[in-house]
Order: structure tokens, then C-alpha cells, then sequence
């Protein structure tokens, strides 16, 4: 046995591993929980406190107990697909910075991001090998359901939970097994909202939210509760969420973000770009003094774009714009 | 040959994600197949062959499909010898949840979907628990924050298998799934290999073709539900009962 059963009482159990207790009732023994005095050793038989004691492995590997967290990946150059080498021969990409991936469709793009969440280790088509803190990483970060590297963002989510947002939320942290969850809650709704623009409360059932307001509290929610150190954004459309801010927020909680998008705003809000072609990273742009410039007049016109949709949604014409 | 039992609950995204993941290996020069299995009718066999894909199929009709199952394995991968497969896969369906057609020795996968609801890895019984391995499909469709839910829930079930998420649609994730299908031992036959899960003892007059109800039709293995029914109200003393199904034989190796 790994952990130390046979001395423990129900309530050290219980104290010690609290994810426990559902396993004690799906086994039919929840009349324990009532006599916490109650020693393993005499009530429990030797299968069940076998069972339990794999069963506390599993659940310490899975919540990521003394784990070191992840600070930086790296992506060593592989091959394009004419067999040739990678022109960018390293990568390393660290804890709140926003990278950007560009390239034509069929470049390569999901290759690459598919190499690093499966942790590519030569193995994958490319040849690429990606590390986790500068080390190979173990065979965990590819089959265990907590230690996955990357977790997606995209436009087509939906929520198809039937749960207000408290609920949705609570449901969420508590497969996660986070401290102290009513603290985690209030700060994703406040940060969603926040996002969002247009607020909404902790108990609207999230399939009536909106689509801006879905967006910013997956974005919220990935930021403080997923447990991938890397978030993976496939575009964020320009309609009810402050980009700007949402990317602040995932770089806040410490965040790698990976974004693949055409939107020259987004490429020049990332702190570098990368540019895939024919199966290969060709280059790394980081955006120049003229680009960030630019930057700025790119948001002017997103504005003005912005304020005519308003206008059409109003039922104004356009004859001046 | 490598052999591997691929089951999960209907639509759950089975056909979509073995024609993605066949596809990679079939790359690689490799010769691939499919059984697939199902009750009354399928159209899978269309899809695999149009795809290129050997394939045979058995309907099980009448008969429990699981056990139909069990009792064919062994010449459907005589079926895949003599093809010269290097990969056969086993499609199949599990109909009622208490079985599964996993093989020890034999690569177990489960095929579930994001979408069937966090209730559904609890429910889906031997499938799930007995499997080598998880795919998790669909998770295009739902948030991230459901994907973590869902996995969270089928590791509370089965924590020693390994987890993969695939989209059958697009083919994400079936590259890394086509590795881990083609490491691994080969099976040159299953005769004397046993199940992970025994199979249920289902033989009641019902399971002959009877079609009346009342208590004077019913024969064999019959279990009542406990209604907790008021006194006074007729029960019926009927049948006599065999006792509870058999149950695990001690799950995966
Ligand atoms: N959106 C989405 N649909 C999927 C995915 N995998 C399978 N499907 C669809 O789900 C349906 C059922 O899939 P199928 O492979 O026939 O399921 P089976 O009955 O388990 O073999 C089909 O329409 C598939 O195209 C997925 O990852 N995402
Ligand atoms: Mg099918």
C-alpha cells in the first residue's frame, strides 16, 4: 500500500483526501461517514482499502499534487514537408508571453499546435521535439486527463450544460478540486463581465448567454480554472469582448497564449508571430516600433468600423460614414 | 496482427474516429480492417469500404449482441489473418451498458463523446472501466471548461487508462491515437484469452420470444423492482429469482 491507510480514521481520511468520501458512497459504505472515529483498519476490507489506496494515487497524479509548474516550452525545428529542415531550428516560449502563429490554410498551422500539446517527441510527421522547462517531458502530459499541455479556445464552443453560470462554475471547480472555489467564482464572473460589456448574473443559465458574453466567461473561466499552462485561441472575433483585456487576463494567471489569426490587430497585440509555411516555421517577426504604431490607427479604424455596425443595427443608413 | 476492441455508446463518434486513425496507418503502408458489429442493421460497412477499408460485418439479430460477439471474435480475426491484415479493429456498440466486449490481452479502446452528458461515464459500466483506452470526441462543440469536466469524470472511473481526445471530424488528435494502436503486442488468435467483464446471465422466458406479460409467462432469471407498494396492492409472488447478475471477474489485467 503507498499511503498510509490502516492507522487512519474515517474523519483523517476524509481530512486528508476529501475526494474520498465519493468513493466511500459509491461503494456503499456513506453510512461511515456518519462514526468519523471509526478505524479503516477494523471496518474496511482488504480489495476496498486496496482499491482506495490506488484510488488516492490516481486522484493525486490527476490534481497535480507537488507538481512543478510549467514556466516555459520549447519547440525544436523538425522537418517541412518536402523532407527539408525547419528554418527555425528553436523555440521557446514562456509564461505570459502571446505568440501569434500566421500562415496560409494547409501550411501546417494545426500540425504544429497538435506537435505541442502532444508533446511531439520526433514522433509525429514533422520530427519536431517540444520540451517542458527545458526537459522531456514524461508520457503524463500526453494520456492523463489533467496534464494536458493545451487548452482550446475557439469560435465554434458552445455551452451545452444546463447550469447557471454559479453552477457551471462550481461543477468546474470542483473537478479540478480547487481551494477555495466561492473566490475563484467571484473572480471569474467579475473578470467576464468585465470583458463582456453587457453584465449578466450568476444565475443565468449559461446556454442564455450571449455569444460575446459566452466567449468572456470561457476566456475567464479557461484563465483561472483550466489546469493547461497553455491556451491555444483560434481567432477571437471583434464583437462583444475586449480582446485586449481578455489576452491581459490569461497572461495575468500566468498564462502561455498561443494564437492562431489572420486579424492584424491580434498578430500585432502578440509579443512575437510565427510563420509557418509548407510545413516549417520559416520566421519569428517580433512586431517593429512601425508596426506597434500602427497598431494604434488599426484600432482607430476598428472603431469606426465598430460604431457603423452600431449604426446599421440602429436602423441608420450610412450616407455618411 | 495487431487487434484491438473498439466499443463505446451509439454515435458517439466510433466509425468517425477508426477511419481517421486507420488512415494514418494505412500510410505507412500498412494493410487495415474492420468487424463491425451491431444489432439489426448498419451502414458502417459502406463507409469503411468506401474508404477503402477491408471489412466484414455481423448482425447479431435475436440474439444478445454482446454475446454474438464472444462467440464469433475468434474466426473474425481468423477473418483478418487470412486477409493479411496488420491492424483489425472490432467496431461495437454497447447496447445496454452491462457489457463489454473487451479482451484480455487485446487492446481495449472506448469511444465517448463530450456531448452525452457528465452523468454518462458513470453510467456506461465495463466499456469504460475495462478499457486500455479513452477517447473522448466532440470537443469542438463544447467548452473548455466541459471538456475538463467530462475528462475529470471518466478518470473518476477508470484512472489507469489513458485519455485521448480526438475529433472525428476533423482528425485531430487521431495521429497520436494511430501510434498508440500500432504499439503493442500481436494477437494471433483469442482462443483460451477471457474477458475483462463477465457477461450477464440473461435467460428468462423473454429471451425465448415470449410476448405476453403477467407473472405466469415469466420463467427463469426475473428480478422484481422493490416499489415499496402499498399493502393491499397485489405483488407478484411469481417467479423465483437467481440471484443477482454475476459481476466482475476481477476487471482489467
Ligand atoms: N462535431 C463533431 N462530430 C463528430 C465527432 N466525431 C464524430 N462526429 C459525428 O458524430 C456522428 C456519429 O459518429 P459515428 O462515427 O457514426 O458514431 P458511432 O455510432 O459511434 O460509430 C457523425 O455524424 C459524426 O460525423 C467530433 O469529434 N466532433
Ligand atoms: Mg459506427
Amino acid at each position: 500500500m503507498k499511503h498510509d491507510l490502516l492507522h487512519l480514521t474515517i474523519e483523517g481520511l476524509l481530512s486528508r483526501w476529501p475526494f474520498t468520501q465519493q468513493l466511500l458512497v459509491d461503494r456503499g459504505h456513506e453510512n461511515l461517514i456518519d462514526s468519523p472515529e471509526a478505524a479503516l483498519s477494523g471496518t474496511l476490507e482488504g480489495p476496498f482499502l486496496a482499491e482506495l489506496d490506488e484510488f488516492i494515487s490516481g486522484m493525486e497524479e490527476f490534481l497535480g499534487t507537488n507538481e512543478q509548474k510549467v514556466s516555459e516550452v520549447t519547440i525544436r525545428g523538425g522537418r517541412t514537408k518536402d523532407g527539408s529542415d525547419e528554418t527555425v531550428r528553436e523555440l521557446t516560449i514562456r509564461v505570459g508571453e502571446v505568440v501569434c502563429i500566421v500562415g496560409p490554410t494547409g501550411s501546417g498551422k494545426s500540425r504544429l499546435l497538435a506537435d505541442i500539446e502532444w508533446v511531439a517527441r520526433g514522433d509525429t510527421p514533422t520530427g519536431r521535439h517540444v520540451l517542458v522547462n527545458g526537459e522531456v517531458p514524461g508520457d503524463k502530459w500526453r494520456f492523463s486527463t489533467e496534464y494536458k499541455l493545451v487548452a482550446q479556445l475557439s469560435q465554434n464552443m458552445n455551452f451545452v450544460m444546463d447550469l447557471t453560470v454559479q453552477e457551471f462554475l462550481a461543477l468546474h471547480a470542483e473537478s479540478r478540486q480547487a481551494g477555495d472555489p466561492e473566490q475563484k467564482i467571484q473572480r471569474i464572473w467579475n473578470w467576464a463581465n468585465e470583458l463582456a460589456g453587457e453584465s449578466f448574473t450568476l444565475d443565468t443559465p449559461v446556454t442564455s448567454l450571449s455569444g460575446g458574453q459566452s466567449r468572456a466567461l470561457m476566456i475567464a473561466d479557461t484563465a483561472v480554472l483550466s489546469a493547461s499552462p497553455v491556451v491555444l485561441i483560434d481567432e477571437i472575433e471583434n464583437a462583444g469582448i475586449d480582446r485586449q483585456q481578455a489576452l491581459e487576463i490569461l497572461i495575468k494567471e500566468e498564462k502561455i497564449v498561443l494564437m492562431a489569426t489572420h486579424d492584424p490587430i491580434l498578430a500585432l497585440m502578440g509579443d512575437r508571430r510565427v510563420v509557418i509555411a509548407n510545413g516549417g516555421m520559416t520566421q519569428v517577426i517580433e512586431p517593429s516600433d512601425r508596426e506597434r504604431e500602427n497598431l494604434d490607427e488599426l484600432r482607430a479604424i476598428d472603431t469606426r468600423m465598430m460604431g457603423l455596425r452600431h449604426r446599421l443595427r440602429q436602423g441608420e443608413r450610412l450616407d455618411t460614414i | 496482427m495487431r487487434f484491438v476492441t473498439v466499443s463505446g455508446p451509439p454515435s458517439s463518434g466510433k466509425t468517425a474516429v477508426i477511419l481517421k486513425t486507420l488512415e494514418h496507418i494505412r500510410s505507412t503502408g500498412k494493410k487495415v480492417g474492420v468487424v463491425k458489429f451491431d444489432c439489426l442493421s448498419t451502414d458502417d460497412d459502406e463507409l469503411f469500404r468506401k474508404h477503402g477499408v477491408a471489412v466484414r460485418k455481423g448482425l447479431a439479430g435475436a440474439l444478445c449482441p454482446d454475446h454474438y460477439f464472444v462467440s464469433n471474435v475468434e474466426e473474425c480475426v481468423q477473418w483478418g489473418l487470412a486477409e493479411g491484415l496488420d491492424v483489425l479493429i472490432s467496431e461495437s456498440a454497447g447496447l445496454c451498458n452491462r457489457c463489454s466486449p473487451h479482451i484480455r490481452e487485446v487492446l481495449a479502446v472506448c469511444v465517448i463523446d463530450n456531448l452525452s452528458g457528465i452523468g454518462t461515464p458513470k453510467k456506461i459500466g465495463p466499456m469504460l472501466k475495462a478499457a486500455d483506452i479513452v477517447v473522448i470526441t466532440k470537443g469542438d462543440i463544447v467548452s473548455q471548461a466541459e471538456r475538463e469536466v467530462f475528462a475529470a469524470r471518466v478518470h473518476g472511473v477508470n484512472t489507469k487508462a489513458r485519455v485521448l481526445h480526438v475529433n472525428g471530424i476533423t482528425g485531430q488528435g487521431s495521429y497520436e491515437l494511430s501510434t498508440v494502436w500500432t504499439e503493442g503486442r500481436d494477437t494471433a488468435t483469442v482462443e483460451g484469452l477471457r474477458l475483462r467483464f463477465s457477461m450477464p446471465a440473461a435467460l428468462c422466458s423473454y429471451c425465448l420470444g415470449e410476448t405476453r406479460i403477467g407473472s405466469d409467462f415469466q420463467m427463469g432469471n426475473v428480478r422484481k423492482i422493490d416499489l415499496d407498494l402499498p399493502t393491499g396492492v397485489k405483488t407478484d409472488g411469481g417467479p423465483q429469482e437467481l440471484g443477482p447478475m454475476p459481476g466482475t471477474d476481477g476487471g482489467g489485467s
